[in-house]
């Protein structure tokens, strides 16, 4: 079963989203790629849109895939049966409950354990996705997840478009390219003074760095 | 190859010149960059390098027959106007417009592929034209309407409508038989004349401002372009129409004379006008797909306005 949910997942990815993000949406980087090799690694992306983790799963190559793991909320992606199978086994996404009361174990403890496992784990710090292509306050637990895995480093990654093909609440696709900032890796360990005011500016300097209209 | 390109043997001619030309360019920059390792060469690397692609997927698309040759300028179209579309300011309750608008796309190189003039030509400037308005109007909000419908439209005439009579082009000698050819033929070669007269107008206007350039003409939009440049350039393409003329269209070497003048001269206006939509925006290049020339629409913008004049004149005069 293992074997064939991986497979099922490479194809979905290789044969479906990287065509549909290269062709229909198209990249523009910024800058010169900024990836993670391997895991263990931590990227951390602004959200707009379902896409975003479509598109930062096909930036990585796909040898790696079967590493790679988005953080989601399990209220919303658990929903469902069908949901719940496609995003656990196709996506793989790692379930994490947002809200305190249901929750048997720390999402931190569970992202910091996929860490310790070697994963590279997609997180968004926003929490969700919010209004398109605006950018909301960053949350605290990045911060924390990067406190118990010290020495995993942090690649943050700027995307700018992806909410006006595809924002919250609507399933029309229309394409926009999309621009991708990227930065270099930020390591917890090495860190001087306030790590979390680090990650805020380094968001802040690839947003600047996109100047593209907004919604009109 | 699976068919007979003897049909395509001045196009073929044409393109080994190019060929020629483009190896002594590379030549040149190669030498360039050995003697002077001091100064930054990537610019001009790129953009040869660049040439090379574009060069070789354009002939690609030309030996392949008509039909891939449409299917390439649809993908040219959609990019372009994917570009347009994320670079200028749109309303958010307008994405299904937007959608309604690269619909177009398809549709509007389908009526080539099928060779039906009367519907290519009016399909943009009239259906669509219509319903942008209509659709829009049914999503409801009236604040900043004429603006987003104003840019949509020019969007669409600029990246699907003008760029378009590029493909008919290579339809526009065997109209009624289009379905069944394997080859090209003259089609093919009078839109090689036009996209290599424009491109190296494009080329020459720059060589000639950079050399001699002193009295600009819109230094409030594009500072570089000055009046020796843009004589220079149109004097040269004009030569350079007459010397093709007869090999790659059915006009007479003073048609072709008069002709590049015009395209000189529609090449200069269309570069301009994208400029001053870059200037309005705020903008350098409208992307980066090719490296060292900018997006997709930085190299077709002269084209926008060359294809229009040059399609219809000699559609009127020839077929």
């Amino acid at each position: 079963m293992k074997i064939i949910n991986r497979a099922l997942r490479w194809l979905f990815f290789a044969i479906i989203i990287k065509p549909i993000v290269r062709l229909v949406i198209g990249l523009r980087y910024q800058n010169k790629p900024i990836l993670p090799e391997d895991g263990p690694a931590l990227i951390i992306a602004n959200h707009n849109s379902h896409l975003d983790t479509m598109v930062l799963i096909s930036l990585l190559p796909l040898k790696v895939l079967h590493k790679v793991q988005p953080v989601a909320a399990a209220d919303y992606f658990l929903k469902n049966k069908c949901i719940a199978w496609f995003a656990q086994n196709v996506i793989g996404i790692l379930p994490i409950e947002r809200q305190s009361e249901r929750q048997t174990r720390s999402p931190i403890e569970q992202c910091a354990e996929a860490l310790k496992q070697g994963k590279i784990l997609i997180f968004f710090p926003e929490g969700s996705r919010g209004e398109p292509e605006n950018m909301s306050e960053l949350k605290y637990g990045v911060v924390k997840l990067a406190e118990k895995c010290p020495e995993v480093p942090v690649y943050p990654i700027y995307m700018h478009g992806l909410g006006k093909s595809l924002p919250k609440g609507d399933a029309l696709l229309v394409p926009f390219f999309c621009d991708v900032v990227f930065s270099k890796p930020l390591h917890y360990q090495d860190a001087q003074g306030n790590f979390f005011e680090q990650i805020k500016a380094r968001f802040d300097e690839m947003q600047a760095s996109v100047k593209l209209p907004k919604w009109d | 190859m699976f068919f007979d390109i003897s049909s395509l043997q001045p196009v073929t001619k044409v393109f080994g010149s190019l060929f020629v030309l483009l190896l002594v360019a590379t030549l040149v920059s190669f030498l360039l960059s050995r003697s002077k390792p001091q100064t930054d060469h990537t610019e001009l690397t790129q953009r040869i390098n660049s040439w090379w692609i574009m060069m070789g997927v354009f002939a690609l698309s030309l030996y392949m027959g008509p039909m891939v040759t449409i299917l390439m300028f649809a993908m040219l179209s959609f990019i372009a106007l994917k570009e347009y579309f994320s670079m200028t300011p749109t309303r958010l309750v307008d994405r299904r417009v937007l959608f309604w608008a690269y619909l177009t796309i398809p549709l509007q190189y389908y009526f080539i592929s099928i060779g039906w003039y009367g519907m290519f030509i009016i399909f943009i400037p009239v259906y669509a034209f219509l319903f942008i308005p209509f659709r829009m109007v049914l999503a409801g909000e009236t604040k900043n309407y004429l603006r987003a419908v104003g840019n949509i439209h020019w969007g669409l005439m600029l990246t699907v409508f003008t760029l378009s009579h590029l493909a008919y082009l290579v339809v526009l000698p065997n109209e009624a038989e289009v379905k069944n050819l394997m080859v090209s033929g003259s089609g093919a070669a009078l839109l090689l004349y036009l996209v290599l007269l424009t491109q190296l107008n494009d080329v020459s206007q720059y060589v000639w401002g950079k050399l001699f350039g002193k009295n600009k003409i819109a230094p409030a939009i594009s500072p570089n372009k000055t009046r020796e440049g843009l004589i220079g350039g149109v004097l040269t393409t004009g030569l350079l129409a007459m010397a093709l003329a007869e090999t790659l269209t059915p006009m007479l070497w003073w048609h072709g004379l008069l002709i590049g003048l015009g395209i000189g001269v529609a090449g200069f206006i269309g570069d301009v006008s994208l400029s001053a939509i870059k200037r309005d925006i705020g903008i350098k290049d409208c992307g980066q797909l090719i490296p060292g020339h900018g997006g997709i629409l930085d190299r077709l913008d002269s084209l926008t306005f060359t294809a229009p004049l040059f399609f219809h004149v000699i559609r009127y005069c020839y077929y």
